[in-house]
């Protein structure tokens, strides 16, 4: 069988296997459950050796790798088609080691196993389908088929308000799947009846007029803002970003990891594998609006952040915050920052999904998570507090670790093409450092609150998931080349489709 | 002239990498196994491996210096990695040893050893001696970054690197709030600084690839860099953005107006990280890097105008506030926010020689007296107040000793370093072409100040009776050998560190000029300078590939016109006989009054502190609201709190609250509406945001009404929502 049909449908195999496992017999289901993360976990560190860094992909079907193409439902032209370039393997390396690592962190889990792992294995099978297909049909149902488990992750395993956070997710990003699906149909028309997304990014789509609203309106346009909606939601772009803070404070920790550290990244990924490539001349006409709200993510994110008391809705703005990066290096323009913009999505997600399992710890133990009610748990749990310290220093783009070089591409980029915004959108290193900083200081710096005086210290389980994420953080930021020379190729090739 | 050269590669040598590596080697040691080394083996087996890695630095070090001197030009290179590259970019992991950062690596791991060795004692007994050390040893690693990277990103990681240290050493005993948070102020600060440099760090990459240079290298920078004479960014000229850009971030780590702030409440980490990070190197660092961006500077003369002015003005503020200070280490504190102003007047008149030779022998006398006030505050128990001190100099003879040395330095008496280094700059102040006689008369006012605190503290300190409380004073002793022999090392160093660079006019050559001019000087230079290499190496692969752009751009320098132009403005300041058309009468002149004011300042200080004690009592009566505000430091933290942290802490908590209440609708809306409203007053405000609640309530109210209504379904309806979609698509798809 084909590498990329396995690295995401084997997780499907261990479903019934899970179902079968009796109800009480809690470890064998929670490793079954790794086991079933193993295989693509495996496969994805195997492709990420055999991948061919000198293919660019894109919108060139020849060099796309570990091409899976089958004829699925030929009346509609609906193909099986599956691949990788350089955009979407290091998103493929992400999800693989973050779904690995999540079921891990989920052994806290304690109620309702059997559900829950087997939602969590059909949402891994959802996610890294979104990455591999080239075929919109395909990426519209796996699209869809992730929402359903994450809906009742959050709603079932979730906080005291996972009902309203749920709903609210589910409603948001169905809203913006419609949207998705106009377009996908608009496209399925005007392109010569097909879903081939690559064939369409070859077809000439970008141009001719649609009437709309009574008015011949640019077709490239219209459905570039209209996918644009639906990707923005994910991200999110400001104003679209108000499911975030609530599904993340009610979702259980591991699902808040997913939810940072990959869902959020479909967003960006969507745009760049198919706004950009199909709609290259809209995607040039949008890019200073794009900018704008990079900016807007920045700053407003972080200055919410700053005003958060409850550490999980933190990290939560930090999250629009530093995805507003990603937008910016993606309106530059420049080799700097499309790299740059992928290069923040992976180490977003580590960084992140650090962050969230760190804010998950301190839960587990003191099942509060208000900022003000810590304090001095640094002289109680030093090790605790050298990895968080560790992750926040990441969060800030502290020189030596991944986020830097991120961000600084990210700005070099953008300094290029817009110079008075990229100097804006620089306030956010501060902001950053700000929120950051007086965070760790609340929470663990100064006397030991005594009512945490017995809290114990992060435990060999715990330090397991994170270990691994904290390794990547220091690795990539002294030597990015790894993940940075995967996608280059791709990604300077993606800089001329679009900018010329 | 600088046809003369062959343009080659700059030699490879090995060894660099670790002089910079083994300090954090000792780092990544004592931090992983430290604590369990501690317990297991004591404090000594700790203190060796971090005393060790950094004498061995310093060894290392000394050699490599000393190896210079057979080496053509006397630059080295080691190249390590390239750290990362994407399109026409290639930042290496390059380090680079020339005169400048020869200076800079003596300086911090000589100066950086005695204090790891001062350390051993002073920390004794700390629970986190191993955490301490570790820290120690990897702030030496980014400082020795931060001097020997040979581009600016490569800069860059020693300096936010240097930051992150600082920060965790201030903090060191978090227990303590005001510690804790005086640490965040010293990062927070230094990342608005930070923000300057990047931005600048920007333009230069952008405008360089512009011509076709694509590096930061300084080398390469130094060898184009006249080709952005023409270029403008946001109307004004490109080097002038860029030199005013870069030195915010020189604000920031070097403490100058308006960025100081942080600096006096880094006293808060242990005295001999005070001492090391916040007096000797990191400090320095923006010092360093204006020397090091010479080339830039030399050809934007505005930007160089706000650095000498911001210099000037920093070290007459802050020796003012040094006058009322009563904690020993705050005075010191303000000190050395005043004498890097010093520097930063240097480098801002175009004397970068005359500004790291002040950054030298600072280093020796400031280390030399911090340590003296832990040795103080160690024999004090702790007490940091000098009202409670007097007579200590029975107690403790060497400390008294050593730090009268570098008291007497510091104040600029003749023969001791202080005197050579602050005088080249009070004399570049006046006579170099970018200097004039106000700058001169501020810095030398400040000196004046400087004589006059220093030797008050000394008075209050080490004269006098005692008034310390009787456990103390039974309790008083001198330090122990670990710690003072560092002392009388830097004391003598204190003495004897100016003699390298004693003026023309005293008959000794500016020996110390002369050996930075290939890096800071090219004009005046003897021999190959940064000017006379072929770094097509650090250009990278296109170099190569094409004709090579290292050599196009060194020898479109070499083009009569732009290198006599370049050469012209760097040999204005240059010969140290000439000096524009001074005479040496004049710099005679200017150097007995220096004196005379110094000698001044003690004589004021001996009269207040020694033969009326009174009288300081007395004059502060007299000028009570003068003196409190002195005292309160102008209640600059009070108005930057009020302003700057204030509202950027309203606007948090605006948007904050903002966004809250889209989500969580009318009640949090109207609570917050309620207190703003409360607090504006005015019927506009009044009319503008009942109209945002009403409309906000609105929304809120239909959002909420939505969302009650689905929550009223099934499960079921959202799934055939979601695949709804999916039977729509077909049926299209199967229709057309």
């Amino acid at each position: 069988m084909d590498l990329l049909t396995w690295i995401t449908f084997s997780p499907l195999l261990f479903i019934p296997v899970i179902l079968l496992i009796p109800g009480d017999r809690k470890n064998a289901i929670r490793w079954t459950a790794v086991a079933g993360t193993i295989i693509p976990l495996a496969l994805s560190v195997y492709l990420f050796g055999a991948f061919d860094r000198g293919m660019a992909g894109i919108n060139d079907p020849e060099s796309f790798q570990f091409v899976v193409m089958k004829a699925w439902i030929p009346s509609f032209h609906i193909q099986y088609y599956m691949g990788v370039d350089g955009l979407s393997v290091t998103m493929v390396l992400l999800t693989a080691l973050l779904g690995f690592l999540c079921m891990f962190a989920s052994f806290g889990i304690d109620k309702g196993l059997r559900g829950y792992f087997s939602m969590f294995l059909l949402l891994q099978v959802g996610m890294m389908g979104v990455f591999l297909s080239l075929d919109f049909f395909l990426f519209y149902l796996f699209w869809e088929i992730m929402l359903l488990p994450m809906y009742f992750l959050i709603g079932v395993w979730g906080g005291p308000r996972k009902v309203y956070a749920a709903i609210k997710f589910f409603l948001y990003t169905l809203f913006g799947s419609v949207l998705m699906l106009l377009c996908i149909l608009a496209l399925y028309f005007k392109g010569g009846h097909t879903f081939n997304m690559v064939q369409l990014m070859n077809s000439g789509v970008d141009g001719g007029t649609i009437g709309l609203f009574g008015s011949a309106l640019d077709f490239g346009k219209v459905i570039f803002i209209g996918l644009f909606i639906g990707f923005a939601i994910k991200v999110p772009i400001f104003p679209f970003h108000t499911w975030l803070p609530d599904a993340h404070v009610e979702a259980p920790t591991p699902i808040s990891v997913i939810l940072a550290g990959i869902l959020l990244k479909m967003g960006t990924y969507g745009i760049l594998r198919i706004s950009y490539p199909i709609l290259p001349e809209a995607s040039h006409w949008f890019a200073p609006a794009l900018a704008v709200f990079a900016l807007i993510n920045i700053v407003y994110g972080a200055l919410c952040a700053m005003a958060q008391k409850d550490l999980k809705k933190l990290i939560a703005y930090s999250s629009i915050s530093h995805m507003g990066f990603v937008l910016l290096g993606m309106a530059s323009g420049t080799e700097q920052g499309m790299n740059g913009a992928v290069l923040q999505m992976f180490n977003h997600g580590t960084i992140t999904a650090m962050l969230f399992l760190l804010v998950g710890v301190l839960y587990d133990r003191a099942h509060h998570r208000e900022i003000e009610g810590f304090g001095g748990l640094l002289s109680r749990m030093p090790i605790y507090g050298t990895i968080t310290s560790l992750a926040f220093f990441a969060a800030i783009g502290l020189p030596g670790l991944s986020g830097f070089i991120s961000e600084a591409l990210v700005l070099i980029g953008g300094f290029k093409t817009f110079q008075t915004i990229t100097i804006l959108c620089s306030t956010g290193i501060v902001l950053g450092a700000a929120y950051m900083l007086w965070t760790f200081q609340r929470i663990f710096l100064g006397p030991l609150n005594e009512k945490y005086a017995a809290l114990p210290e992060i435990s060999g389980r715990e330090i397991f998931t994170l270990a691994p994420l904290g390794v990547i953080v220091l690795i990539l930021g002294f030597y990015p080349h790894p993940i940075l020379g995967m996608m280059q190729t791709s990604m300077n090739y993606l800089v001329k489709v679009v900018w010329g | 002239m600088h046809g003369a050269f062959g343009a080659t590669l700059i030699p490879e040598y090995d060894l660099l990498k670790w002089i910079v590596l083994l300090p954090l080697i000792g780092a990544a040691w004592n931090g992983f196994f430290g604590k369990k080394i501690q317990e297991k083996l004591g404090e000594k087996a700790i203190a060796f491996v971090a005393v060790g890695t950094v004498a061995a630095s310093f060894v290392m070090a000394l050699v490599s210096v000393l190896s210079l001197r057979g080496v053509e030009g006397g630059v080295v290179t080691d190249r390590v990695y390239t750290w990362f590259s994407v399109g026409d970019m290639r930042i290496s992991v390059n380090f680079l040893l020339d005169h400048l950062s020869a200076v800079m690596i003596l300086v911090v791991t000589g100066v950086g050893g005695l204090i790891h060795l001062y350390s051993v004692g002073y920390m004794h007994g700390d629970r986190g001696y191993y955490r301490y050390f570790a820290f120690l040893n990897l702030f030496t690693f980014a400082m020795l970054t931060l001097v020997t990277g040979d581009n600016l990103l490569l800069l860059f990681v020693g300096w936010e690197g240097v930051g992150l240290c600082s920060y965790l050493l201030i903090g060191f005993w978090f227990t303590d709030m005001d510690k804790a948070i005086a640490g965040m102020k010293a990062f927070i600060t230094n990342r608005i600084g930070d923000l300057g440099f990047i931005v600048g760090v920007f333009a230069l990459w952008w405008y360089f690839a512009g011509h076709g240079v694509h590096s930061v290298n300084f080398y390469a920078m130094a060898q184009s860099v006249h080709l952005l004479q023409g270029d403008t960014i946001f109307g004004v000229g490109l080097l002038t953005f860029v030199g005013i850009a870069l030195f915010v971030g020189a604000a920031g780590k070097s403490a100058q107006i308006p960025l100081y702030v942080w600096l006096p409440d880094a006293m808060a980490g242990p005295t001999p990280v005070s001492a090391l990070i916040h007096a000797a190197t990191m400090v320095t660092a923006g010092v360093y890097m204006i020397a090091r961006m010479n080339f830039l500077y030399t050809l934007a003369p505005a930007a160089l105008g706000v650095v000498a002015v911001v210099g000037a003005a920093t070290a007459l503020f802050a020796a003012t506030i040094g006058i009322a200070q009563t904690d020993i280490k705050k005075v010191l504190a303000y000190s050395t926010v005043s004498q890097l102003g010093y520097m930063v007047l240097g480098v801002g008149v175009g004397a970068y020689a005359a500004g790291i030779f002040h950054l030298m022998t600072h280093a020796f006398f400031k280390a030399c007296l911090f340590l003296c006030s832990g040795s103080v505050i160690h024999a004090m128990g702790g007490e940091q107040d000098m009202r409670k001190m007097g007579g200590l100099r029975k107690h403790m003879p060497v400390t008294f000793a050593t730090m009268f040395i570098a008291t007497l330095a510091i104040s600029g008496i003749p023969g001791l370093s202080g005197f050579f280094s602050k005088d080249e700059i009070l004399w570049k102040a006046f006579s170099s072409d970018r200097g004039n006689i106000g700058l001169w008369i501020v810095g030398f006012l400040a000196a004046g100040i400087t004589a006059f605190y220093m030797f008050r503290l000394i008075f209050m300190t080490f004269f006098g009776e005692c008034r310390a409380d009787e456990k103390t004073k039974h309790h008083l002793h001198e330090s122990p050998k670990t710690m003072t022999i560092p002392l009388v090392i830097l004391a003598a160093l204190s003495i004897g560190g100016g003699w390298v660079g004693i003026p023309e006019a005293l008959k000794g050559g500016n020996q110390f000029h002369h050996y930075l001019a290939p890096v800071v000087d090219p004009g005046n230079a003897h021999g190959k300078t940064l000017l006379d290499w072929d770094l097509s190496e650090e250009l990278g692969a296109r170099a190569h590939a094409t004709t090579g752009e290292g050599k196009v751009a060194a020898e479109a320098h070499g083009e009569a016109p732009v290198h006599d132009a370049h050469g012209a403005a760097v040999s204005s300041h240059g010969a140290p006989s000439a000096h524009g058309g001074h005479s040496a009468a004049t710099e005679y002149l200017l150097m007995i009054l220096s004196v005379a004011v110094a000698l001044g300042g003690i004589g004021l200080a001996h009269h207040f502190y020694m033969r009326r004690p009174e009288l300081p009592e007395r004059i502060r009566g007299g000028i009570r609201g003068l003196h409190r505000t002195v005292e309160n430091k102008y209640f600059v933290d009070e108005i930057y709190g009020a302003t700057v942290i204030g509202g950027l802490m309203k606007l948090s908590r605006f948007l904050g609250g903002f966004d809250n209440v889209v989500i969580d609708g009318f009640v949090n809306l109207t609570g917050w509406a309620a207190r703003l409203v409360s607090r504006i007053s005015g019927w506009f405000d009044n009319l503008f945001v009942d109209g945002l609640v009403n409309l906000m309530a609105d929304a809120t109210t239909e959002l909420g009404d939505r969302v009650r209504r689905v929550q009223t379904g099934t499960i079921q309806s959202y799934v055939m929502a979601a695949f709804g979609g999916i039977i729509i698509l077909i049926f299209l798809a199967w229709r057309f």
